[in-house]
């Protein structure tokens, strides 16, 4: 009788939820916070509180270069830049050149996902190859690249029969030749995520299209492009995104003012001519774009969705 | 309108063998039913005939003209397929028309338009062409697949067990439905499916495939009275055919299980000699429950189908199955006694299981 309630005791405390925990020591939710806390410390010392005081940056002159105290000049920063046609110039080559690499990206990375969607041998390891690049450091592919380019060694040239041709000190080619790299660099991306569209397509609807003879252009055009078309989206976004903001590139390229792109003016602003204040502003303005650009794409992503 | 002929096909799957020298033979405006079990070898035939897959050797000849080297378009086939594949993000007007619109044939808008409209009335989806494929039903979007292939007026159609995926009630009305439409087309189909009571109800003639061989090809009728073996005797019929093992001693069946005789008056194909294995292939229908019947049996199961009852009767070790009117009061447990139409008795080979009421 009395090890028949022993043995009932027993199992109630391995039943009882309560006391599994403090067995183990720490409650499922003391878990969950030893996990969260640290990344959302982290988030809050380095991209919140940072955020939120170049926000408030952005409504002085200050200027981190000097000991002055900052004033608050009001909405002048943002009215200055608004209205500074240099500003606008930046932003158009940063348009042009988000506008080339993307196109360029999005043309080379489905043409070769297409290549790759039929059956190949090896298709596992040239698809792997192909993704190379985009691992790189855009650092070692803009110096490479640089070594590339060059009129007098430089293997391009050498292979195109274009002699001393003058790809990044020329001010017409800079630009496009900065864009080349970048669609070098990060097609693959735009390939992996149409190759993900691509497969997901169902192959018995091929087999109709052909049974309804279908051509190979209208079946791409009515049953491929519509059904890759959300996750081409998707890369779209996300290479726009990331061309909008792009830095290390055409810097460690190139420095012609033809290849100035937003950010590297932003760059100069903030840490060569030490205009603190204004850079903020500056910086703000180009978050509101790329957030109202990002915006359009994803109203429009969700209506393809629907189609 | 076409008339289609297969010519010693085989076609292997790496080391595995899917079809093995099938010959076939689809008359013009026939309605031609491919009945077998999955793997063997249905959708296969159905596939080398449209195109999509070359068979590893032999012929397939359209109207007489060997179409090795013609693509899937070429062929003017049509294809419903058991997974509708309609084309996602349009609608079931655009699902139509998609056909129509490919440059190979050229058709002129307002012909489009009457097409799908009479083609959407035949199916009575007519209420549906604006509407999105993903928000149709299971059924609406069979039929709408049915619509495509009919709206092209192809030479033949080409069905893979598109009522497969469908609720009872909606697969007997489209199985009204499609045999109809082929009687008014008069167009050549080839329907593939493993429901043999599909195949009973729609064919015209029946192909029974066994694991990449033709085993037999013949009317509903033929197939059903006078199967060419066991393995087409089970696999028509619901329930099928019963077999039983005996002999045959001077025109009277003997059977093994009970060592009593029944009469026997089928004709044989070759002559049978007295005493030799066989096996009695004897249909539900044709099995006689009747107080003064020679043999005794107990009921060892009622399942009552509402027009009739199926029977399990245990006879020794054995068991039948017997289908009785719907009236006939029985229960389980219960001793009765059973005899068979003699007329309708079908011999078979005990060894190979092959009829002896075909020539040899």
């Amino acid at each position: 009788m009395g090890r028949e309630r022993a043995l009932a005791t027993a199992v109630m405390t391995t039943l009882d939820p309560k006391s599994r925990a403090a067995s183990r020591g720490m409650s499922d939710i003391a878990i969950r916070n030893l996990f969260i806390i640290p990344t959302i410390v982290f988030l809050i010392v380095f991209n919140i509180f940072p955020l939120l005081y170049s926000l408030g940056y952005s409504f002085t002159d200050f200027r981190a270069s000097s000991p002055a105290a900052a004033n608050f000049v009001g909405l002048q920063n943002y009215r200055e830049l608004l209205n500074d046609p240099f500003i606008w110039t930046n932003f158009a080559i940063t348009a042009k050149y988000v506008i080339v690499s993307v196109v360029g990206q999005v043309i080379v990375g489905f043409g070769v996902a297409l290549l790759l969607n039929r059956d190949i041998p090896f298709k596992g390891l040239i698809t792997t190859l192909l993704l190379l690049p985009m691992m790189l450091s855009m650092a070692v592919v803009g110096l490479f690249w640089k070594l590339l380019y060059d009129p007098s060694f430089g293997i391009i040239n050498y292979v195109l029969g274009l002699g001393r041709f003058e790809w990044l000190s020329n001010p017409d080619v800079a630009l496009y030749a900065v864009a080349i790299t970048d669609i070098w660099m990060w097609s693959p991306f735009v390939m992996l995520l149409s190759l993900a569209g691509l497969s997901a397509v169902p192959k018995h609807l091929y087999e109709a299209a052909a049974i309804d003879r279908a051509g190979t252009l209208y079946t791409f055009f009515r049953i491929t492009l519509p059904l890759v078309a959300p996750i081409l989206m998707i890369a779209i976004i996300f290479r726009t995104m990331e061309a909008f903001k792009t830095f290390d590139l055409a810097y460690i390229m190139t420095s012609q003012p033809t290849t100035e792109v937003i950010s590297i003016r932003l760059y100069k602003m903030a840490f060569q001519e030490w205009q603190t204040g204004r850079s903020c502003a500056l910086a703000y303005i180009v978050l509101i774009m790329v957030l109202a650009i990002t915006n359009i794409y994803v109203k429009y992503l969700n209506k393809v969705k629907e189609r | 309108m076409a008339h289609i002929q297969l010519k010693n096909i085989t076609k292997k799957f790496g080391s595995h063998t899917a079809l093995r020298n099938l010959n076939l033979d689809i008359g013009d405006g026939e309605f031609f039913v491919l009945l077998g079990e999955t793997g063997a070898g249905k959708t296969t035939t159905l596939r080398i005939i449209a195109g999509l897959d070359k068979p590893t050797a032999g012929q397939v000849f359209i109207d007489g003209i060997d179409v090795a080297d013609w693509g899937a378009a070429e062929r003017d086939v049509a294809l419903v397929l058991q997974q509708y594949s309609l084309y996602p993000r349009y609608t079931v007007r655009q699902n139509l028309e998609f056909p129509l619109k490919s440059k190979l044939r050229r058709v002129g808008d307002a012909e489009i338009a009457e097409r799908v409209d009479r083609v959407a009335k035949t199916l009575r989806i007519d209420h549906l062409l604006e509407r999105k494929t993903d928000r149709l039903s299971g059924g609406e979007m069979q039929r709408v697949s049915i619509g495509r292939a009919i709206v092209r007026k192809p030479r033949v159609f080409l069905m893979d067990e598109p009522l497969s995926a469908l609720d009872a009630k909606l697969r007997e009305a489209l199985r009204t439905e499609l045999k109809n439409i082929q009687m008014n087309l008069g167009q050549t189909f080839l329907f593939v499916t493993h429901d043999q009571i599909e195949a009973m109800s729609m064919g015209d003639k029946i192909g029974v495939l066994n694991h990449g061989n033709l085993v037999q090809t013949g009317t509903p009728s033929e197939i059903y009275n006078n199967p060419k073996n066991t393995f087409v005797a089970r696999a028509v019929g619901s329930p099928p055919m019963n077999l039983v093992h005996g002999k045959l001693v001077s025109g009277r069946a003997v059977l093994d299980a009970v060592e009593q005789e029944l009469p026997y008056a089928g004709k044989l194909g070759a002559t049978v000699g007295d005493g030799r294995d066989v096996t009695f292939g004897i249909r539900p229908e044709d099995i006689v429950v009747d107080s003064g019947a020679p043999i005794a049996a107990r009921v060892h199961d009622v399942e009552n189908h509402g027009v009739e009852k199926i029977l399990t009767l245990r006879v020794a070790d054995t068991t039948l199955h017997a289908t009785v009117s719907a009236q006939t009061k029985l229960a389980i447990d219960e001793d009765v006694r059973f005899s068979w139409n003699p007329e309708k008795v079908v011999v078979f080979d005990k060894a190979t299981g092959k009829s002896l009421q075909h020539a040899a």
